[in-house]
């Protein structure tokens, strides 16, 4: 019997690690991702969980200490947006590297500058290559679920990586939905205890964590690493299984939504795929066939499968909440299309970008795109493929 | 218990031989004998920020370290050992730890005196249960020895060259033991290869066994950066002392103790004269230069007696 409540995405999550029990969190406060901190705080006050909870004075500090304690033998994690991602990127990459199942619950925001404490994938799209496991989630109850399944993906025998649950900064953080809780003690036997094999403090066996690798190693080192990345896609279709059998709620690597006869396609991530869906269910009623394919998985990226999910769409756009500054494609666009031209597809790719520091993305303007697509397929002319949505004049 | 050298000595070596840091270098002898300040039954996490140290002894597949061991990044050891740190203490309440552990954390001056620095002062301010040891050689040695915050005062070094129109850095050192005795830590010392380094000894056991954190600052000296003949290594630590140049001092729950005044203060040439990277300063000309360095030291030298209420 799951429980009923009406929670923000942060107060969700928050709820998930208070769930989990987790040995060590180490943050530092940065908005929209702050709140998540404050609340966990609250419970290792209030004695609700065992955590040992580390005020670090930075993001870079949050990450090396979550790196410590991760390699010592606790299970760990982390949480922040933004400009507080971009101060770990170094230590990111040591995760990853040092097969450290670490979680994060990251509140996507925007890089500076300008400035802006608003909505975009800047930050989680910038570390898109570090190494880490990339989960995206559309609506609060996502997040919670994608969070409880966060540590069966990341400490996978096969995988061993760590793994960043992201959500969108103030529209699903803040935001307050009705969501369906699963028992603290159904949690905490879905998660499991942590037993690692090699850790730090493990008096019967040593350990020595971050050599220096010469050029004889270090590349067979980062291919090891690329083999249990790609493991994280099957461990990650495992684990929703199991998760579907205990919470009745499906997950897969992506969704298709009105998809398998559209001739108009959108992939999107984010919470920004809700309002498609509403876009997508007036013009079907007009008789128009599109369909949306929304990102669950980032890291590994499911291109086989989402090639082949988009092998009948016409003419499709790759929406990206970030601007990636190589004046062709975003991070989103170069995935989908190098997919599709892998599997020999040749369809017309249009490449918006949108709802950059929280610049609003409603109906209309998700009508409009699927009209530009229509509109190409009718005239034959694609136009510029790479195109600013709901841009001011 | 009075000390012994030969029994000190003589415990099992913590640090394998078989590592690759240089004939003559300070930063092996103090990292091999802060850790014999372990007990032989209690086991150990090192952290190491990323140094000579870190690449000539944890090169794949080889480690030269006994007990657990953990390089992250150049600036964050503080931070990393935090976290096995309250690993440890988490795991040890749910009974998944045996034993006594100890946390010992090792940077360079590069990566405690100044990249580290804030990652270091948040883990001191934290209180964690672990002993930070810079090894200060005063200068960037790992990347070809590139001035530091730690480097002294118109020392050669490759980003403070000395040229027609320098004399090498211009600057005197950072105080970076009285900068963490103020964070009102529970333990913080300054020490150095000395005699039969029971200063050393003495001060690593205290700071191991000390709940709460400890800093210990050990002038570990380079012989590629500071250009000497690897032999002499402890005599240039002994005049270092001697001119008081870099003093022995504990800082015990914020009193401040004097570990070693020498009965005649020697002038600071006779340290300076000793290593290639002051030469310089000898040149005809240049006698201001040792003026000006000898000055520095008396200032400091008499701020600490004063602290030290000598």
């Amino acid at each position: 019997m799951s429980i009923r409540d009406r929670l923000s995405g942060n107060e969700a999550v928050a709820i998930a690690m208070r769930q989990i029990n987790p040995d060590v969190m180490s943050a530092f406060p940065i908005t929209p991702s702050t709140e998540i901190p404050h609340m966990f705080s609250t419970f290792i006050a209030n004695g609700q969980v065992e955590t040992e909870f580390i005020p670090v004075e930075s993001e870079h500090s949050a990450m090396s200490a979550a790196i410590g304690a991760q390699a010592a033998g606790a299970r760990s994690l982390t949480a922040t947006s933004s400009c507080g991602l971009a101060l770990m990127w170094e230590v990111l990459y040591v995760a990853a590297s040092n097969r450290l199942p670490i979680a994060m619950a990251l509140v996507n925001r925007t890089l500076s500058g300008p400035i802006n404490i608003n909505c975009d994938h800047s930050d989680s799209m910038g570390a898109r290559d570090s190494g880490w496991i990339q989960i995206y989630a559309e609506n609060n109850q996502e997040v919670y679920d994608n969070f409880v399944q966060a540590y069966r993906i990341a400490e996978h025998p096969r995988v061993r990586l760590p793994i960043m649950i992201c959500q969108d900064g103030f529209i699903t953080s803040a935001a307050v939905e009705n969501i369906e809780l699963l028992k603290d003690g159904e949690v905490r036997k879905f998660v499991g205890e942590y037993c690692p094999d090699s850790y730090l403090l493990n008096g019967k066996q040593p350990l020595a964590v971050g050599p220096y690798a010469v050029s004889a190693y270090c590349m067979e080192a980062k291919r090891a690493q690329l083999e249990a990345l790609k493991n994280a896609q099957q461990v990650t279709l495992a684990v929703a299984k199991e998760f579907a059998v205990l919470s009745g709620r499906e997950y897969g690597l992506f969704e298709e939504y009105r998809l398998a006869d559209a001739d108009y396609a959108m992939v999107i991530i984010g919470s920004a795929a809700g309002t498609a869906k509403d876009a997508i269910d007036k013009l079907r009623t007009e008789g128009k066939k599109v369909g949306l394919l929304k990102i669950r998985l980032f890291r590994p990226f499911p291109g086989e499968e989402i090639a082949n999910a988009l092998q009948k769409a016409k003419v499709i756009a790759c929406m990206d909440r970030t601007e990636s500054f190589n004046a062709q494609c975003g991070p989103l666009g170069a995935e989908v299309k190098s997919a599709l031209f892998n599997a020999r597809l040749m369809p017309v790719v249009i490449n918006y970008v949108y709802g950059l520091g929280g610049r609003d993305v409603t109906v209309e303007s998700i009508t409009s795109v699927f009209e530009d697509l229509i509109e190409i397929d009718q005239t034959n002319d694609a136009g510029d493929k790479y195109r600013y949505l709901s841009l001011r004049e | 218990m009075a000390y012994n050298f030969k029994e000190v000595m003589n415990k099992k070596e913590r640090l394998a031989p078989g590592h690759r840091m240089c004939a003559g270098c300070g930063g092996t002898i103090a990292v091999r004998n802060v850790l014999r300040g372990l007990r032989d039954e209690d086991q150990a996490v090192i952290t190491c920020a990323t140094s000579c140290l870190e690449v000539s002894t944890f090169m794949y597949p080889h480690t030269a370290w006994q007990d657990s061991f953990i390089h992250n990044t150049f600036e964050n050891a503080g931070a990393t050992c935090s976290g096995v740190q309250a690993a440890y203490e988490v795991l040890r309440k749910k009974g998944k730890v045996d034993g006594v552990y100890k946390f010992i954390a090792f940077g360079g001056d590069g990566g405690t005196y100044d990249i580290g620095l804030q990652s270091l002062s948040a883990a001191m301010e934290r209180n964690h249960d672990l002993v930070y040891v810079c090894y200060d050689n005063g200068a960037y040695m790992n990347t070809g020895i590139q001035r530091s915050s730690a480097t002294p005062m118109y020392a050669d070094t490759t980003t403070s060259p000395v040229g027609k129109v320098s004399n090498g850095k211009p600057q005197y050192r950072k105080d970076l033991a009285a900068i963490i005795a103020e964070h009102n830590v529970p333990y913080v010392a300054q020490t150095t290869l000395f005699k039969n380094l029971r200063d050393l000894h003495e001060k690593a056991e205290r700071a191991i066994y000390t709940p709460g954190a400890a800093f210990l600052n050990v002038m570990a000296p380079c012989p590629r950066g500071w250009i000497y003949e690897a032999e002499d290594i402890m005599e240039i630590c002994r005049l270092a002392i001697d001119t008081c140049y870099w003093p022995l001092f504990e800082v015990i729950e914020g009193k401040w103790v004097l570990s070693y005044k020498p009965k005649n203060k020697l002038p600071v040439e006779e340290f300076l004269k000793r290593q290639g990277r002051f030469k310089h300063m000898f040149k005809k000309g240049n006698e201001q230069l040792i003026e000006h360095f000898q000055s520095e030291v008396d200032k400091r030298w008499d701020a600490l007696l004063l602290r030290c209420g000598e």
